[in-house]
């Protein structure tokens, strides 16, 4: 499916070009887009490197360890696939509270961290495994409570009540959650084959 | 409210920066070593994930600059007017599985536009905050540990992002409407 998602905004973004006679726009974004991928990356080391040192860090700590098994009744119920003390649970919970506190370039070294270690239980290397699917189901829902990030946007337009969008958007969040996470229980069974 | 909130996400790291490796030390943990054994771990994740993001970010980047997103807006238009939303968010749903900053950029947008407590300021913002790009993430999750089969992982984002979409409308019209 992403395969024919990529084909077709190439496809249609070249061909739109074309009609409109503006050809030479697509060599100029296509460029601009590559180098932006190498930027976004060398940028995203340093952070990557921070967050993953400072984990090691609690984790040798035995920190994760303590956190994990504060909110493990809620993890056995939503990863039954994934060992209670298996590493990718403290690389889970890490994300996930990165993410519900809006430290959004935080949560992306545990993430991909989580991923490495869900890749490790998962039979089949190259199809991604239930424990994955239904992470990334609460990945692309953003769980969030604090929205900063808009919150600041909202500060700097001089708005009268920048966090009146707080309560409307755990609201909307939590309904993409719920259905995100039904909908991945319901389409497991489906994809069984790894189409 | 704002000042709590704003005072909160600026101490978050502070606090997580000095607590962990403080409470570790106490535990007998040899802090900087392992610091150090980590942040070496998140080079190479960040490396292997550049092919991942240059694919994706030169189609959407294609699709963006060509004009056809235009075209895919004026097509969706008529929709939007059905079930009651403004056409000017129309863009930012697009937008928003698709390129975080490209999603980032049309809220900061419209929330100068229009105001940011008008309902199209505050229905963007809410879009923002309850949605996420599913493309990237999931290009950049399954692509660092090489996995090519998504099963129905995008189904699922995608679908995510809609009811985070619909949601939005539905209780922004409802409490400011």
């Amino acid at each position: 499916m992403i395969n024919v998602i990529w084909l077709l905004l190439l496809v249609t973004g070249i061909l739109t070009a074309a009609f409109q006679g503006r050809i030479e726009l697509v060599t100029e974004a296509a460029m601009e887009a590559a180098k932006n991928g190498v930027t976004i990356a060398f940028e995203i080391i340093g952070v990557m490197a921070l967050w993953l040192g400072i984990m090691k860090i609690a984790e040798k700590g035995g920190l994760i360890e303590l956190l994990a098994k504060v909110v493990q009744p809620f993890t056995r119920l939503i990863f039954p696939t994934v060992p209670k003390d298996h590493p990718a649970m403290g690389s889970i919970i890490m994300n996930m509270s990165a993410n519900i506190l809006g430290l959004g370039n935080a949560a992306t070294p545990f993430g991909l961290k989580a991923m490495q270690e869900l890749q490790e239980l998962n039979p089949n290397k190259e199809v991604a495994s239930d424990a994955m699917c239904t992470f990334l189901a609460l990945n692309t829902s953003s769980i969030t409570i604090l929205p900063a990030t808009v919150i600041a946007i909202r500060v700097a337009a001089g708005s009268a009540g920048p966090t009146d969008i707080v309560g409307t958007t755990i609201f909307a969040t939590t309904m993409g959650t719920i259905v995100a996470l039904s909908l991945d229980r319901l389409l497991r069974g489906l994809y069984r084959g790894g189409r | 409210m704002a000042f709590f909130i704003t005072e909160l996400s600026k101490w978050a790291v502070p606090f997580l920066l000095l607590s962990i490796p403080v409470i570790a030390y106490f535990k007998k943990v040899k802090v900087y070593e392992a610091f150090v054994e980590g942040a070496e771990q998140g080079f190479y994740t960040a490396i292997k994930i550049i092919p991942f993001l240059i694919g994706m970010l030169v189609a959407i980047g294609v699709f963006r600059a060509s004009g056809a997103m235009d075209v895919l807006i004026n097509i969706l238009k008529p929709v939007m007017g059905l079930i009651g939303a403004p056409g000017e968010v129309l863009p930012l749903m697009i937008m928003r599985p698709l390129s975080g900053g490209g999603a980032l950029g049309l809220t900061a947008e419209l929330i100068q536009t229009y105001g940011a407590d008008s309902l199209i300021g505050r229905l963007a913002s809410t879009i923002q905050g309850s949605t996420d790009t599913t493309f990237f993430v999931l290009t950049v999750y399954f692509g660092s540990v090489g996995i090519r089969r998504y099963r129905h992982a995008l189904t699922v984002g995608l679908l995510a992002d809609l009811t985070g979409f619909l949601a939005s409308l539905y209780i922004v019209t409802l409490v400011f409407g």
